[in-house]
């Protein structure tokens, strides 16, 4: 591939501290426990429902910081 | 045909009409040689962000998934909710480890992750049980899309006997395979712009009429049975009903991009930094995804279930129709011909991805490396454009003559089967320390336990581990590419003291292969 080497460059497949965002959103759904249950709600909707789609937008948001911080 | 939704049916057949066009202009979009292996199968790599994530939201969010996760929510309850966690837990993964997979394929032109195995290992065996995995998983698959098109063409009315019966889904099947052979996974990357517009529009336009029809949210879950509404609380011995949802929900989320159909998808980006990209906007499909889930506890609030005009769709698609007969019930026909040409048109573009992916797998992993080493860029992409029709042909037949309920025991078992390649591909872009041999022993051992695990339980995705009194029910999936990584991993250096005296199998890849 001809136009490899210029590309490299930019991140090194280094570790990053900002992965651990990733974990805060694991934790936050892995354990029904914590979220089974139907009060508080909002708008009607039981807490395990809402709870759980308010995690969709979370994660999508940690990982939009996950790859701002990350990338070069 | 007495009762056919005519005006469903108009719009439901403008639309199809509509990407019939698109997905054959497709192959004069971001123009390439179509004899070239990888511009036909993945449209040159080319694909940017946006096209990115039209392309695998239509290829990961599956008119199956459409129908029946809902399905299941309006049958089981609160269970079927795993789809949100499951969609929470696959994009760190997809961050992580695609973009070096991403990467690697791009430095040396690999189009499957068998050729990536095959390079990275230096075992054509190992290959070979990877393609043949990915091939076999992927056919109920697609046999599934089938099924999605099929509760929607009865939605709207349309049945015969005999023959007549199957007329719309074959008509609806050779335009599919017309288009993919014509052009490649351009076509479906093309459609998939106009069915996610069509399948977002549908999903909020339920979440926001359905409930106003209703009296609100609290009322309509008040009208779910408290059974259904939570996950049964498990008692003092067991994980139950918790255990259950959360490995549902890591097993699939393992899973899902080992299938090849995503890894087609991914391949088919740009750049590793469209797929990082993706990670952060693709939730945006599992908003959807959860949102629909909730429409299922829509139908059990609506009581569709119980209405007569329904009965005999329920008779014939089961759980599968609640979806369909609540837009029946709440939306003018023209809408209702929307939403169903959004499931349709949502069947059609997997299917295609799927079976490209299917393609691209024999052609490379079987044919190339075992009959004929030496094709022309224009053979090895003609053989790819024949298998895909093959494959797609086999799916008809499947649905057509064998009972849908094998299609979904096979396509349970597909997940079981394809999570088993995770350690050859997954942790194949982390690391070489694991014999080529093991990985196969541990695959093996992965898929035979597996499939036996789910044929003992009826074919049911769990099955109950119990440890002194206390039992674990676990999604198969999980459990079995446990045992395997545990497979590889303590063969691994048996192997390498008795078979690799002279040095492990060349690797293919430098570690520089897998980052820009």
């Amino acid at each position: 591939m001809s136009q490899q080497s210029a590309d490299r460059r930019g991140e090194q497949p280094k570790w990053s501290w900002w992965y651990l965002l990733f974990v805060v959103q694991l934790v936050a759904v892995v354990w029904p426990p914590f979220y089974n249950k139907i009060d508080p709600t909002f708008v009607g909707i039981p807490f395990f429902y809402w709870y759980q789609l308010l995690w969709v937008i979370i994660g999508a948001v940690l990982t939009a910081i996950v790859y701002f911080a990350t990338e070069e | 045909m007495a009762d056919v939704n005519w005006t469903a049916l108009a719009v439901f057949v403008l639309l199809f009409g509509l990407i019939t066009y698109l997905g054959f202009a497709a192959a004069r979009w971001r123009k390439g040689d179509l004899d070239l292996i990888h511009e036909w199968g993945l449209g040159g790599r080319r694909f940017g962000t946006l096209i990115t994530w039209f392309l695998i939201g239509g290829d990961l969010y599956t008119a199956y998934t459409f129908i029946a996760v809902p399905a299941l929510a309006f049958g089981a309850g609160a269970i079927a909710f795993f789809a949100v966690p499951y969609t929470i837990l696959i994009y760190p993964i997809l961050f992580l480890a695609f973009p070096r997979l991403w990467h690697v394929c791009h430095k040396h032109n690999y189009i499957t992750a068998a050729d990536f195995v095959r390079g990275r290992f230096g075992n054509r065996w190992l290959a070979l049980a990877i393609t043949i995995t990915g091939i076999v998983a992927t056919m109920p698959y697609i046999a599934l899309q089938l099924v999605g098109l099929q509760v929607v063409i009865g939605a709207m009315g349309v049945s015969g006997s005999g023959l007549a019966a199957d007329l719309p889904l074959v008509i609806a099947f050779i335009i599919l395979a017309a288009f993919t052979y014509s052009s490649g996974l351009r076509a479906p990357a093309s459609i998939a712009i106009v069915k996610d517009i069509l399948i977002y529009i549908t999903a909020f336009a339920a979440v926001i009429v359905v409930p106003i029809q209703l009296g609100g949210f609290g009322k309509i879950f008040a009208a779910v049975p408290p059974a259904k509404l939570l996950l049964a609380v498990p008692g003092a011995d067991t994980t139950g009903a918790y255990g259950v949802y959360v490995t549902l929900a890591i097993g699939s989320a393992c899973a899902l991009f080992l299938y090849p159909h995503s890894i087609t998808g991914i391949l088919s980006a740009s750049s590793g930094k469209a797929i990082r990209r993706n990670a952060a906007m693709l939730p945006g499909y599992s908003l959807m995804l959860g949102l629909l889930t909730l429409v299922g506890l829509f139908a059990i609030a609506a009581g569709v279930g119980a209405l007569p005009e329904y009965a005999g769709g329920f008779k014939q698609f089961g759980n599968n129709f609640a979806v369909p007969a609540l837009f029946l019930h709440f939306f003018p026909s023209w809408f209702a011909g929307v939403a169903f040409a959004a499931v349709g048109i949502g069947a059609l573009v997997p299917a295609a991805i799927m079976s490209i992916a299917a393609a691209n797998l024999y052609t490379r992993n079987i044919h190339r490396e075992f009959f004929n080493k030496n094709p022309t860029d224009r053979e090895e992409s003609q053989i790819a454009k024949w298998v895909s029709l093959i494959v797609k042909l086999g799916a008809l037949v499947f649905i057509l003559f064998v009972p849908t309920p094998y299609a979904i025991q096979l396509q349970l078992l597909g997940g079981i089967w394809i999570i088993q390649t995770l350690p050859s591909v997954m942790l194949g872009v982390y690391t070489r320390w694991f014999n080529d041999w093991a990985l196969l022993m541990g695959w093996l051992v992965g898929t035979v336990a597996g499939t036996a695990m789910a044929a003992s339980m009826n074919f049911t995705p769990t099955y109950a581990l119990s440890f002194a009194g206390y039992t674990l029910p676990v999604y198969t999936a999980l459990s079995t590419v446990i045992l395997n990584l545990i497979v590889a991993i303590a063969l691994t250096p048996v192997f390498n003291a008795m078979f690799n005296k002279g040095g492990k199998p060349v690797d293919g890849t430098v570690p520089a292969d897998y980052y820009a």
